[in-house]
């Protein structure tokens, strides 16, 4: 249970952030119209590989004997430049679609 | 020290540009701007990440992290460019994937680091179970949506299998944390046990929910992330994945909406599947169809004022977007006034339509709403519906015992003729009779879409 509240006291800062995230993230949707659901979905997509930046740390911050961690990790920060690079580019071409608005 | 603060300052414009760039997205005029903002904040995120990194680091691990990422962005960059119009919807599920699986992999590798510290290896669980359930589920979700699996696959009393085996993980996982166990079996265990759940939980929904399924497993992809960043005490990992867990959870409650149907309906059961529809209810639609040929709807179409196209899956699939458009232009060009009735959910992900008719330079103010058009189906001559069914399935007004009763649809019926394009008499995602192919006033014409709409307008061309 004191584990649990130094936990707290020592990170309010990251707990006042994610309740503030949460009514952000639910205020940014608000009232979007339905045809941009899709592309918002795949923008949203793009954002969470910020994963990506936990994979760097974690190769950045590898034991260098340690070649399972080290394999473990090439592959995660392969899978979230796929993440980000892909979610971005086909939120891109997604949207290109609809800029032709009259 | 000025080095940290000036990563932590990247950091802070980087979760700016993404909140921008979220509010950007949800607006037509400025949604493309608002992806390449946050584009560019991830981009000096992981820039920064890697350059002002603090402590020794073998130069050989920044040539792996160099050699990964560029790996990661040709395949990225590739598999996106390439990517047909149709299959975007899968392609969003597969990155979704890739980014649930990094978090579920970090988790694995820091596992032993943390060891002693409760609270951080719940964090590391969290990630991992989260992770790894969003990476499997989001791998059937693609499968489904480009046909691997297409058939719901329901073993009995699936809806406990899966509730225990969730609730199995997450002891376990309590007692891993509880213990101080540092067995790397256990880990494993608690790894290849929540991508079998993620299977699970997404073998059993129909591909017609598949976007709504995208959508959540979007927003725990998110939430694995924002673990990671808690793990790491990294500000721009939190405030991303909160944001999109945050975001994304409120899209899929948007998009449960927009199909009139709770999230609980959409996860734990009966759509898409006939057998549970059959028991459900769901008035059978007795009566004979009746069949039309190219040359008579050609010669409706060529003597009417008005037409309306509604165009569905069926349409995409067959690649028939430009033919339609060429259909549209022969048609106005002799004067018949024609329009687009766009469902909000018609496709397999919502706004499918608007986006694969805007590949084809189709003009916007062609596209009408649901809510615009449906007061003018009883002044059009013919609908022509074109590989879209449970949309235009008038049993969701008129028969409480379908399960798709409630959900607002496209008035077709209310047309003077209806003209009814499908490949076969099957039965749309909800797996149900639709008694619009029934109805006087309707004629089928069956066959693929993009070959019937070429032979129409080869008949109207000659006219």
């Amino acid at each position: 249970m004191t584990e649990l509240i130094d936990f707290i006291s020592n990170n309010l800062q990251m707990i006042y952030i994610v309740v503030l995230m949460i009514f952000v993230g639910v205020e940014v949707i608000g009232h979007v119209p339905a045809v941009l659901h899709t592309p918002l979905m795949s923008g949203a997509n793009a954002i969470h590989g910020v994963v990506i930046i936990g994979a760097i740390l974690v190769m950045l911050g590898a034991d260098p004997e340690n070649k399972l961690a080290l394999s473990l990790g090439f592959v995660a920060v392969v899978l979230g430049t796929l993440n980000v690079v892909g979610g971005f580019v086909v939120t891109d071409r997604m949207l290109e679609m609809f800029k032709k608005k009259k | 020290m000025e080095y940290i603060f000036g990563l932590e300052f990247i950091y802070l414009i980087a979760s700016v540009t993404y909140i921008i760039g979220l509010k950007m997205l949800g607006h037509p005029e400025t949604a493309r701007r608002g992806n390449l903002i946050a584009a560019a904040g991830m981009t000096i995120a992981i820039l920064g990440t890697i350059f002002l990194y603090q402590g020794e680091v073998p130069t050989f691990i920044y040539v792996l992290i160099g050699v990964a990422i560029v790996i990661g962005t040709i395949i990225g960059w590739l598999k996106a460019k390439r990517v047909q119009m149709t299959a975007m919807p899968e392609l969003v599920s597969l990155f979704n994937g890739m980014g649930g699986a990094s978090a579920a992999l970090i988790g694995l590798i820091e596992f032993e680091h943390y060891h002693g510290q409760t609270l951080s290896i719940v964090t590391i669980l969290g990630g991992i179970i989260i992770g790894s359930i969003s990476f499997s589920g989001s791998m059937i979700a693609y499968g489904k949506l480009n046909g691997t699996f297409n058939k719901p696959v329901r073993l009995p009393k699936y809806n406990m299998i899966n509730n225990l085996l969730l609730l199995g993980l997450l002891v376990f996982a309590g007692y891993i944390a509880w213990t101080h166990s540092d067995s790397q079996l256990f880990l494993y265990l608690i790894f290849f046990a929540a991508l079998a759940y993620g299977v699970l939980f997404v073998v059993p929904i129909g591909g017609a929910d598949m976007p709504v399924v995208i959508s959540l497993l979007n927003s725990f992809t998110g939430l694995a992330a924002a673990l990671g960043g808690f793990l790491y005490g990294n500000m721009v990992m939190l405030t991303g994945g909160i944001l999109v867990g945050s975001a994304g959870t409120i899209l899929t409650f948007a998009m449960c909406k927009a199909m009139n149907r709770p999230l609980s309906n959409v996860i734990f059961g009966g759509f898409g599947d006939t057998d549970t529809t059959a028991a459900a209810g769901g008035t059978k639609v007795t009566g004979s169809i009746k069949k039309a040929t190219v040359s008579d709807v050609a010669i409706l179409m060529n003597y009417s004022k008005k037409v309306i196209i509604v165009p569905g899956y069926g349409l995409a699939v067959a690649q028939a977007q430009h033919a339609i458009h060429e259909l549209e232009q022969i048609l106005e060009s002799k004067g018949v006034e024609v329009k687009y009735a766009i469902h909000p959910v018609a496709g397999r992900m919502p706004g499918h339509m608007n986006v694969l008719l805007a590949e084809t330079n189709v003009e916007y103010d062609k596209l009408a709403e649901m809510e615009d058009v449906n007061p003018e189906f009883k002044s059009t001559d013919v609908v022509f519906v074109v590989g879209a069914n449970d949309v235009v399935n008038p049993a969701a007004h008129n028969d409480p015992s379908s399960p798709i009763y409630g959900m607002p649809i496209l008035d077709a019926e209310n047309a003077k003729q209806i003209i009814v394009n499908k490949r076969t008499m099957k039965p749309g995602y909800a797996g149900i009779d639709n008694e619009l192919f029934y109805n006087q006033k309707t004629s089928m014409l069956f066959g693929d879409a993009k070959g019937v709409i070429q032979e129409l307008i080869g008949e109207l061309k000659g006219m």
